[in-house]
């Protein structure tokens, strides 16, 4: 079926798009817009169901408890995170704050665990601050050593490239699914394969892949997978580790303290299991509610196959836009259909944040800077270390686009006349 | 914030600006940067008898921190370092959303057109880079 980008069936689901017409909002690769459900899941948990969950007695503190048991199994069901008779693997699926918190889990407390001096860990020169920063700490605290997959000039991380870098001394091979700055896909079941047929763990940063594609763990052949629910439609607060059970129960907590103690001693404590030992303290439960609102929106009602095809139409339409404008390059694959969802670009001689400041003046929402990769533009040689990037959700229109394209040829004339 | 990129002489001082070179003797360099923005500037003086007799700056950055550099260089050349100061100081607190005295606006001449940018957060270390620059190198003195 032909998708038709001119037509809008989901912006009346936002309230903030509904309410705004005049916002073009292509920035969604920082963070989602968030549907009215969502907004009214958070509202209907504290109206409800709000007690402190897993500590309380009486009926409504079981009842947020239950809560909290229920998007864990949605989640682990939604990744693929079943048993050989598709049971979800609910405990397995830990919160945290953000995909950011759970890859320093990971890093902090599961590495030093296999890390040793001479080690390798390997992660790709694209990714996010956030799969990057934890592992130099990790290294640099074991002694090993950290390197990196580089790809193409089509953003492609070669066969070659992954024989090359991934071999026996590798332990723990960490990789974007979705690079943020070049929209690429990366070839995780093959990197995947290589890791484990070397005897190394695979850690997939699932930040920009989870909002917009189904996945699958053991397609993928993760060992740890991590997102966030505000770029997946959720609030802003909740992140998700999913790792394999016998890792997560090895690993010691990170943060200690309440609700993830079995027993406490004046000397001594106990841990509860996982996932609870991973979640001390009071969980946002009324945010963890509302994320598995958000992802009932995102894989039901609306489904990944619809937003596949919507986002890779706008991709498609947004480029060849763009090509018409010679003043413009584009960062990463040529091929439209390599970018998913995220298109990088800077317009020539003028600074990406001039860029941004001018189509803020239109309404037209981009982001312009390092975007948390300043490797991997360093790599890439870009000027200033800096990029302007749109990205698009399903919630975007072909009148979004048009907006941002007339905001470039705006900012073009601003500076050449 | 819509006047800067429109305004024609604020966007000559970004694409011709007077005082973006390298000089020759220098008898005061100093260097600021924004790390968020990646924007690099060295702001160089000559000073003679505590007058400011010439002033330049190289780097690189975005159009606004670009045309607010060449036009503080403009405004601080034939003054005194106290008058800089004052001028400095004057600058960063309306960049920061201070109002300031109809006097203070025309000391700042030019300067002033660059009120507005106090709201957008974003942009305020572009256009305060060269100024902060100054004012770091004459705490030094």
């Amino acid at each position: 079926m032909a998708i038709d980008i001119h037509a809008n069936p989901y912006k009346q689901d936002f309230p903030l798009l509904a309410n705004h017409p005049e916002i073009a909002f292509l920035d969604s690769a920082a963070t989602a817009q968030r549907p009215a459900c969502v907004l009214d899941a958070s509202r209907h948990f504290y109206e409800t169901m709000n007690a402190n969950p897993l500590r309380g007695l009486y009926s409504l503190s079981v009842e947020a408890t239950e809560a909290i048991a229920k998007v864990r199994a949605q989640i682990a069901t939604l990744i693929g995170a079943v048993d050989n008779t598709g049971k979800p693997l609910a405990n397995d699926v830990v919160f945290t704050r953000n995909t950011s918190e759970s890859l320093n889990l990971v890093a902090k407390s599961f590495a030093p665990t296999v890390l040793k001096a001479g080690d390798e860990v390997v992660i790709s020169i694209m990714e996010h601050h956030s799969n990057l920063i934890p592992w130099q700490q990790a290294c640099r605290k074991a002694g090993a050593t950290l390197v990196y997959l580089r790809p193409d000039d089509q953003g492609v991380i070669t066969d070659s490239e992954i024989a090359a870098k991934i071999g026996p001394a590798t332990k723990i091979v960490a990789i974007g699914e979705v690079s943020n700055v070049l929209g690429v896909r990366n070839p995780v079941e093959k990197i995947a394969a290589a890791a484990h047929a070397n005897g190394a763990y695979v850690v997939v940063d699932g930040a920009q892949s989870a909002p917009h594609m189904a996945v699958d763990v053991r397609e993928l052949g993760a060992d740890f997978f991590a997102f966030s629910a505000h770029k997946a439609l959720g609030p802003m607060g909740i992140g998700v580790l999913w790792g394999k059970h016998e890792l997560l129960d090895q690993m010691p907590p990170m943060l200690t303290g309440g609700e993830m103690i079995d027993s406490v001693t004046e000397q001594d404590a106990v841990w509860a299991p996982v996932p609870e030992k991973f979640e001390a303290g009071t969980q946002d439960a009324a945010s963890i509610y509302a994320t598995g609102v958000a992802l009932d929106y995102l894989a039901n009602t609306v489904g990944y196959e619809a937003v596949q095809d919507r986002e890779q139409a706008l991709v498609v339409y947004l480029m060849q836009q763009l090509a018409e404008l010679d003043y413009v390059d584009v960062i990463g694959p040529d091929d439209p259909a390599l970018h998913h969802g995220v298109v990088s670009f800077n317009v020539q001689g003028i600074h990406p944040h001039d860029v941004a400041s001018i189509m803020d003046m239109s309404g037209v929402c981009i982001r312009a800077g390092h975007h948390c990769a300043q490797p991997l533009l360093t790599w890439l040689g870009v000027e200033n270390l800096a990029c302007c990037r749109a990205s698009v959700a399903f919630y975007n229109d072909a009148a979004d686009i048009d907006a941002f394209i007339a905001g470039v040829k705006q900012v073009w004339s601003t500076f050449n006349g | 914030m819509g006047n800067l990129y429109t305004s024609t002489t604020f966007m000559e001082h970004n694409s011709h600006p007077d005082y973006k070179y390298e000089m020759d003797s220098p008898t005061l360099t100093h260097d600021g940067i924004n790390p968020s923005c990646g924007d690099e500037l060295t702001l160089q003086l000559r000073v003679e008898n505590d007058v400011i007799e010439e002033a330049s700056f190289v780097g690189h950055g975005c159009a606004i921190s670009q045309a607010s550099a060449d036009i503080m260089a403009d405004l601080i050349t034939g003054e005194t370092i106290e008058e800089a100061k004052r001028l400095a100081g004057l600058f960063l607190s309306m960049i920061r959303g201070d109002e300031l005295t109809e006097e203070d606006y025309e000391d700042l001449d030019e300067a002033a057109q660059l009120k507005d940018i106090s709201h957008m957060p974003a942009r305020v270390k572009c256009a305060e880079l060269a100024w902060r620059t100054l004012d770091g190198m004459l705490d030094k003195q």
